[in-house]
């Protein structure tokens, strides 16, 4: 009987969180299956890429830093250039390589560098946030593109690479380890997972404040300060990983798609990061195979799937989906209409007026006279829909919670009698039997309402 | 010297730049600037089917084709807004690199049928290329700038008011809605059209920088326009001649860097709001409060004896803490000596001269004026009290003014032209 005090009401049962990995788990597994080695070893590297930006990113999305991440990715580009320049002054041109240990401190010091110009640039100039950071990160990213140009020219590289990766030939530049072909930027995209779980896991609870209440975070102790720019620094290093793989304009995919896919769909920030992971995870098999079958870009698809699946979560989302609010709005539009209608008829039956036929209402009306049939609150009569001793009954509670509400207005606020009607008519659905209890209670249990009607009596047992 | 080639190059790069400079300003007043950019990369895709479908050489398809993906975006990115939980950042960084990501996996898809020699057409409008500009294509954007132009000019009230007060204008009656629609309509239209110049992923760039630069030289919203204009016309003719004696450089890099070097000198050499005219005020200013902080100093070591002047001797009046300060205290009343305020004595004390004894008679009423004034009215130090201001006399009103000298005088403190403080 001891209900987790954290739990909340609806669904946020301890058996969620395992049954998303398994399905995850469980999805990705045919796209394995379903392709060669090398297949298997880019989906690898794909899901190596994509984790450690979904998972940081879910911090980026919730502080509606999105941006930031986009533009930290464009900035890191002209450190990266520098590096791989180096590289192919130093280690010739074979061994050129994005990436690189030198290349990661640097990017990640152009990480924080970015986030620190672009509020100095928004203080100092008076110019708006969103403005200087674009001014910041697409002046640095155009330094990059130039530079990567001219080292393009060195190399035989295709400058357009920077925006979109290189992944498909990520998996044949192999090391042998162990005894098998392991593609060299695993290595590097690996360390890069293990140093995002140790900061994320290391940091879960200052992390956390910061992002929701920098305020209280400080105020406790913690810098909110250091955290946020060593979050910076983490997405820097992040995205540098990404890099050679996916390029600067899908880093910022990873970085935020699964991470407001996740958003849509659950409340609680670790089964957020769970969730994103696995958009993540999927984005990476799936959108390996659509390359392949379509025979394209690896690193584009990989942001289309991630897009496919947060689309499908903006519509299917069981709280937040749009499919889900619209079937709650007209199971609602219907309640309310299956209302009135009974208590027009009880209106009806009570001055003996003929009950009108309702032909207007249109389909709305039509699905509520046919659930009312169903469920044997009316029948149909000669002419006219009348109730039945049930719907009488259902009926007469209705009213009973209208008269009872403009028996309280009537008491409680200077109103005229016409103004008594409309407001029961709204609030009249949304009375639950407790609340029309203690209303008849409050009123010392009135038989007749301002209009000298009378008001139909509760359940015995019930005031 | 100039070809043909050349000159419309230069005309159609000039004219994008001024419109997207112009456009681009509104943008960045509506903190729009990144949905821009959205805009750019969200055009992507329908750049490519336009592709497929049309042909390579039909600019006009090729831009239609951007248009429709880009605005398609944009209507996502406010759906999104509204209709979720997603927030406004969030949405925009969606649209942008997933309607990327398919852009690119369409463009790989060209590059495949069409061969990939013809893969240099696409990444033109990636990373920009100004070169293949012709004639046809400068009438296009000269008509499309005329277009902005006009609506700009046209609608000017209405724009500013939704730029600065759109409840205001919301309550005056006026359709914000449809004319924030228009404006965004002309931004995906300078997007669209500046894509061949500087390319997909520097757009924003092109809409920011003049506007932004623009801001550092003045205040008032229609020069700004005609400024960010100027400057954007520049930019693009700039960047483009630069680019084209760098024969393999791609032209949006070289014309963002342009336009942020402009940014840069705006930001430390504008007159009044740039780091250097600003550190120069303050400098200026800290000076003239330094003297006046001296003149009221010896203006009250003198007071008592009034109207004779008593000698004044730094060393044993003033209780210097370190070298330092007795240094700036001898330059401080070296310069009020040479403006004529001061006037060294042979027995080596400082005279007030009658100019001087008039400039600390000011200074010193100031100065009492506002101590006053917060004494009397505390509440409103926050609001009224500006206290860089040598006195209260154009903060205040005249009535309340009067007040505190009433108050002051009443109290024997308040700085005439002879003893005690008579009328003035």
């Amino acid at each position: 009987m001891n209900r987790d005090p954290h739990a909340r009401e609806t669904g946020d049962r301890r058996w969620i969180s395992p049954l998303i990995a398994a399905g995850v788990a469980l999805a990705i597994a045919p796209t394995f299956a379903m392709t060669d080695e090398i297949g298997r070893w880019t989906i690898a590297l794909g899901i190596a890429t994509n984790l450690p930006c979904a998972v940081l990113g879910c911090y980026l999305v919730l502080r509606r830093m999105s941006l930031l991440g986009d533009a930290i990715s464009h900035a890191v580009l002209p450190g990266i250039a520098l590096g791989f320049l180096i590289g192919v002054r130093f280690a010739g041109e074979g061994q050129a390589r994005l990436g690189g240990p030198g290349v990661v401190v640097g990017a990640m010091a152009v990480g924080m560098l970015t986030a620190f110009l672009t509020h100095a640039l928004s203080r100092l100039g008076k110019v708006p946030e969103d403005a200087s950071m674009g001014v910041v990160f697409t002046s640095l990213f155009a330094i990059g593109v130039i530079l990567i140009t001219r080292a393009a020219r060195d190399v035989d590289l295709d400058p357009g690479c920077v925006l979109y990766g290189l992944i498909e030939m990520e998996a044949l530049d192999t090391v042998q380890v162990l005894g098998v072909e392991v593609p060299r930027s695993l290595g590097s995209l690996g360390l890069a997972g293990v140093l995002t779980a140790g900061f994320v896991g290391l940091l879960w609870k200052e992390l956390k404040l910061v992002s929701f209440d920098p305020g209280l975070a400080t105020a406790v102790g913690i810098n909110a300060a250091v955290v946020h720019y060593a979050l910076m620094a983490m997405v820097a290093g992040a995205t540098v990983a990404a890099f050679e793989a996916v390029g600067s304009i899908l880093v910022v995919a990873m970085l935020i798609v699964p991470a407001a896919t996740a958003h849509l769909l659950t409340d609680r920030l670790g089964r957020m990061m769970l969730v994103a992971s696995g958009v993540a995870v999927l984005s990476a098999g799936y959108g390996y195979l659509g390359a392949v079958r379509l025979n394209t870009s690896v690193a584009g698809m990989m942001s289309v799937v991630a897009g496919l699946l947060f689309a499908a979560a903006v519509v299917l989302g069981p709280r937040h989906g749009l499919l889900g609010k619209l079937l709650r709005t007209l199971g609602l539009s219907l309640r309310i209409v299956r209302e009135d209608l009974l208590a027009r008829l009880y209106r009806a039956e009570e001055s003996n007026a003929a009950p009108v036929a309702s032909g207007h209402g249109g389909p709305i009306a039509a699905l509520a006279g046919w659930q009312l049939r169903r469920r044997g609150l009316i029948e149909t009569g000669r002419d006219a829909p009348g109730l039945t001793a049930a719907g009488r009954h259902e009926a007469g509670r209705l009213v009973r919670a209208h008269r009872l509400w403009e028996s309280y207005l009537s008491a409680n606020f200077d109103l005229p009698a016409d103004h008594l009607h409309e407001p029961a008519e709204r609030v009249e659905h949304y009375l639950g039997p407790a609340l029309v209890d203690d209303l008849s209670t409050e009123l010392d249990r009135p038989t007749s309402d301002p209009h000298g009607r009378s008001i139909p009596p509760g359940e015995p047992g019930r005031s | 010297m100039l070809t043909y080639n050349t000159l419309i190059v230069l005309i159609g790069t000039g004219l994008l730049g001024a419109n997207a400079g112009l456009v681009g300003s509104f943008a960045v007043l509506r903190r729009r600037a990144l949905t821009g950019d959205a805009l750019a990369h969200a055009a992507l895709p329908g750049l490519c089917a336009a592709f497929l479908i049309a042909g390579r050489r039909s600019m006009p398809a090729l831009l239609a084709g951007a248009l429709v993906s880009g605005v398609l975006g944009v209507v996502i990115i406010s759906g999104l807004r509204r209709a979720t939980r997603v927030k406004e950042d969030a949405a925009i960084g969606i649209v942008l690199s997933v309607f990327y990501g398919l852009g690119i996996v369409l463009s790989r898809i060209v590059q495949d049928t069409e061969g990939v020699g013809n893969k240099a057409g696409l990444d033109s409008y990636i990373l920009g290329k100004t070169a293949g500009i012709i004639a046809q294509d400068v009438l296009l954007i000269g008509g499309v700038s005329l277009v902005s132009l006009l609506a700009i000019v046209l609608l000017y009230k209405e724009f500013v008011i939704t730029a600065f007060d759109p409840d205001f204008g919301r309550v005056q009656g006026w359709p914000v809605l449809r004319l924030d629609l228009v404006l965004m309509g002309l931004i995906a239209l300078a997007v669209v059209f500046g894509l061949p110049m500087v390319g997909v992923v520097l757009m924003a760039a092109l809409l920011i920088l003049p506007g932004a630069s623009a801001r550092f030289w003045t205040d008032r919203l229609g020069p700004l326009l005609v400024i960010a204009t100027a400057f954007g016309l520049t930019i693009g003719l700039a960047g483009t001649a630069l680019s084209a004696r760098y024969a393999g450089m791609p032209a949006g890099p070289v014309i963002v860097l342009v336009g942020s070097a402009l940014f840069l000198l705006s930001v430390l050499f504008a007159p009044r709001r740039g780091v250097l005219g600003r550190a120069i005020r303050e400098w200026r200013f800290r000076r003239d409060l330094e003297e006046r902080r001296m003149l009221r100093l010896l203006y009250e070591r003198t007071e008592p004896s009034l109207p004779t002047i008593v000698p004044f001797h730094p060393v044993d009046d003033l209780h210097a803490r370190s070298d330092r300060e007795r240094a700036r205290t001898d330059r401080l009343l070296a310069r009020l000596t040479s403006r004529g305020e001061l006037r060294l004595e042979p027995g080596g004390g400082y005279l007030l001269t009658e100019a001087g004894l008039g400039r600390a008679a000011a200074a010193t009423r100031g100065h009492r004026l506002w101590e006053r004034f917060l004494h009397a009215y505390p509440e409103q130090a926050t609001v009224e009290a500006d206290l860089g201001r040598a006195s209260v006399d154009d903060v205040l009103m005249p009535e309340i003014v009067a007040e505190l000298e009433d108050h002051l005088r009443a109290a024997g403190r308040l700085p005439g032209d002879d003893a005690g403080g008579s009328r003035r």
